[in-house]
Parts: C-alpha cells; structure tokens; sequence
C-alpha cells in the first residue's frame, strides 16, 4: 500500500491549489485525478477572469492551470493520473488505474476536491442526438476544438451559458437563440451584454418545449411561461437549431463525501446538499476535508481560496506548522473568500456558508442534553 | 466540424492523425483526443442504440457520468468515448444496450 501524509482527491482548480499549499509547508502530498491531465475545468476557460489581482483578475482560466500545474510540480507534488477513486474506506482510498488495476493510497488527512456536475431538465426529445449540457460542449469547442453543430439553442441564462455562447460565437457557430424560464436573466451583466452585443437574443420566461428530429436534433419548440411557470398555447415558435445545451446550473459532487460518512445539508444557496465542514474545511469526519464545488458550487477564484485554506489546515493538523502561525496564514485566506463573496452575487453563498460552519459547530457540541 | 481559426486560442499544429475505424469505414482522428471528439467532427453523432426501442444517444454529459456515448471499443463494450482518448488503429463500434462487460473481453 502506498501511503502519504495528504491524499488530495480531484486536480481542479481546489485540488491543485490545496495540492501546493500542503506540500510547500512540508507534507508529503499525492494528488488523485481520473482524467489524463489536472486542471480540472480550468483548462476550458478561455475568458478572462474578474476580481482583484491576486485572484488572476486578467488571466485566462487555462493559463492560471498552467500556473498552478507548475508550482504544483515544482513542490513535489505526487501525481496520480487516470486513477478513479472508487472508494473510501476509514483513511485508506481504494483506486482504479487505467481502468484495469486497483490500488490502495493510505493517508493521514484527505482533502476532497470533487468539483460539480451539470444539471439537467428533461423534455420531449432530450435524448437525442445534439441535446448536451453546456459545460460539456464547452469542453469540444475550448480544448478539443470540434464544434457539434452550427446552430446553438441555449436553454438557460447562468453564467455557464453566457460565457459558453460567447465561446461559440468565437469558435464560429452560431447562437440562435437562449431561453431562460426566470422572467430575468440568471448570470452577471457583464456577460450577458458581450453576447446581446452579438446579436444573440436573450428570451426571459421562455423555456423549451420540445427538440425534434430522428436521428439528431433538426429543431426545437420554444414557449413562454406565465407566472405559474405554465407554457403559454399559441406562443411556441420552432427554430432551426442543431444543438440544444442546457445550462441548468451544477450540483456539487459529493458521493466521495457521503463514502466517507461526512454528514450533508441541503443548501440551495450553494446548489443543494453539501458536506458539512468548519472555518478549516474540516467535514464531521476528522481527518477529511473538502473544497471547491463539491463543498458548494461557487466560482474558480473561491475554489482556489477554499482549496488553500483546506492545504494549510490539513498541515497544520499534521503538525508541519505551529498553529499561531497557520491562525495568520488562515485568516488571511478567510478574508479573501468574504471578499469574493463580497458583491450582490455572493451574499446567498455568504450566508449558505455560515449556516454550515454554525452547523459543523454544532454537531461538533454534540446534543444538549 | 473542427475549428481552424481562433480568436483566442493558438492553432494545434503540431497534433498528429492517426487511423481508426468506425462500424467497419477508416477514418482520421487526432491522436490524444477524446472518441467522442474524432466522432463529432467528422459529423457523427449517434454513440449508442437503445436495446428495445433502437433509439439514438450521443455525447451528453461529457465527463464520463451519464453512460450515452458508451461504444464497443476494440471488442470492449461500455467504453466511455467522452474520456477514453483515440489511439492508433482502434476499433469503435456501435453499441446496442448497455453490456456486461466479459472478463474475457479485456485486456491484459
């Protein structure tokens, strides 16, 4: 068995950067991650990112991937690629590698960096051909460079689809048309200008009815919504489209967690149930930690943030840092993450996240008898 | 269809083709990219077949999770083609259903 002080489980943008923090104050850290490559979803970001500059204001996501890859390596970060953790059992992580071989990594703390998935709506003709989620068309167009069709229906108004529409247009498809069931439009302004500037139209309390087509997607029914989120009769319109993403939103990932007996909360400011964790990262499990989009689906910049503050945390635990020292190092990180939940868009991520450390609290007191 | 220009992105030049069949016709791909990837450009887009109805699925989820785009691959049934990267020479297929996979089946 292969053992380590960290296991870091997930090489996102949370992962990479909980990854380096741990190894550079000292402990021996293995990263774990299913794909060929880390990264994450990093790698498919090709906009620049917004905030302060010490969140990479300015900088594309794939280069802040390059960035923390390096520094990631330049730490002795050992990597595993194409391992699938299938299990944890108490500290001990059971792995598949290359879809053929299983292997044990032993550790002492473990950090879970899951990340999200995408969401989905079923409709009449969602299972052919050409209906995608947005994040993974984003995924053949920004890395891959293939596009699936020519003409784009968006279904949904987040920032995913915002900022995925604009990746279209750059790529050379086209973006018929985005539907979002909410009489307003999800994601930020900044982004929605970029693709209305377009010409893309953006139809608020309108949702899809139904794709068409036999073998793929040929068209689809769109139809607006009453305030009761009813479909209007008489306002459907067929557009000629071949593709369909939906843009939901995301779910955190959190079936990693749940194996481990990390206790949840459903949090609909953070995209549903979520493990339970402290100021720390720390789960009800001791020894586990989580960050990123499985401990709540927020952005790259808080994942990054979470990811270190549960880096410096495991660490600290390990004793590889006095613990005033780790305090200054922690409470530095913790003010950036009020910062980035600072704005009108972060206020229900604020709250969602001190209602689960009150939470972990809590459960920590154990009952009041 | 594969994108040439990119406002942003530099060109990928350098990747190399490589041969591979599908349901028996050659076709190229890039070396390293996903199956699903090689599929799309060239215009193909059902992965999968319903085992009653004999319905078309495709590439959905795109990170290994939903099961639509699993394809026969060199004889081996259920291969994610979203996250399962082309190599030299393979043989994808068409799949009917979803299959147990045979021990007998995979690979040393």
């Amino acid at each position: 068995m292969l053992r380590t002080d960290v296991a870091v489980i997930g090489g996102g943008a949370a992962g990479l950067s909980a990854a380096i923090e741990a190894s550079r104050l000292g402990a021996r850290v293995h990263l774990v991650d299913e794909n060929a490559r880390p990264g994450g979803q990093l790698f498919k970001q090709i906009h620049k990112f917004f905030g302060s500059h010490s969140h990479y204001a300015g900088t594309r996501g794939f280069e802040i991937g390059e960035k923390l890859l390096e520094e990631a390596q330049k730490n002795g970060v050992e990597t595993l690629l194409n391992s699938y953790v299938f299990g944890i059992f108490g500290k001990e992580i059971g792995i598949i590698e290359n879809q053929m071989s299983s292997k044990w990594l032993e550790a002492k703390a473990i950090i879970l960096c899951c990340g999200a998935s995408e969401r989905h709506i079923m409709f009449p003709g969602w299972t052919l051909p050409g209906v995608m989620g947005a994040g993974a068309a984003q995924t053949l167009i920004n890395v891959h460079r293939v596009l699936p069709g020519r003409r784009f229906l968006m279904v949904g108004s987040g920032n995913v689809g915002l900022i995925v529409s604009y990746q279209i247009l750059q790529a050379g498809g086209e973006v018929t048309a985005m539907v979002e069931a909410l009489p307003r439009i999800g994601g930020w302004g900044v982004h929605a200008s970029k693709i209305r500037r377009c010409g893309v139209p953006i139809l608020t309390s309108h949702t899809i009815k139904e794709a068409h087509g036999r073998e793929k997607v040929e068209a689809a029914t769109i139809v607006a919504l009453d305030e009761n989120w009813n479909h209007i009769i008489g306002t459907e319109r067929i557009l000629d489209v071949d593709v369909i993403c939906l843009v939901i939103g995301l779910r955190p990932n959190i079936e990693l967690p749940l194996m481990a007996g990390c206790e949840t909360m459903f949090l609909e400011g953070l995209g549903g149930w979520v493990p339970i964790h402290d100021e720390d990262m720390e789960t009800t499990v001791e020894g586990i930690y989580v960050a990123g989009d499985c401990a709540g689906i927020e952005e790259a910049s808080t994942a990054i943030d979470s990811g270190r503050l549960a880096g410096v945390a495991a660490a600290e635990k390990l004793g590889y840092l006095p613990g005033d020292e780790a305090n200054i190092m922690k409470a530095q990180i913790r003010k950036t993450l009020d910062d980035l939940r600072g704005g009108p868009f972060g206020v229900q991520r604020m709250e969602a996240k001190r209602q689960l450390i009150q939470r972990a609290k809590t459960l920590r007191a154990g009952p009041d008898e | 269809m594969r994108i040439t220009k990119h406002p942003i992105l530099e060109p990928l030049d350098d990747r190399r083709e490589v041969d591979i069949t599908v349901d028996g016709k050659g076709m190229k791909a890039i070396e390293g990219e996903p199956i699903a990837s090689a599929l799309i450009a060239a215009g193909v887009m059902t992965f999968r077949r319903t085992r009653i109805r004999k319905e078309p699925r495709g590439y959905f989820c795109g990170i290994g999770l939903c099961t639509d785009c699993m394809m026969v691959v060199d004889g081996v049934p259920n291969v994610r083609t979203c996250v399962t990267p082309v190599e030299e020479g393979m043989r994808i297929e068409t799949q009917v259903g979803l299959e147990r996979v045979r021990v007998a089946d995979v690979k040393d």
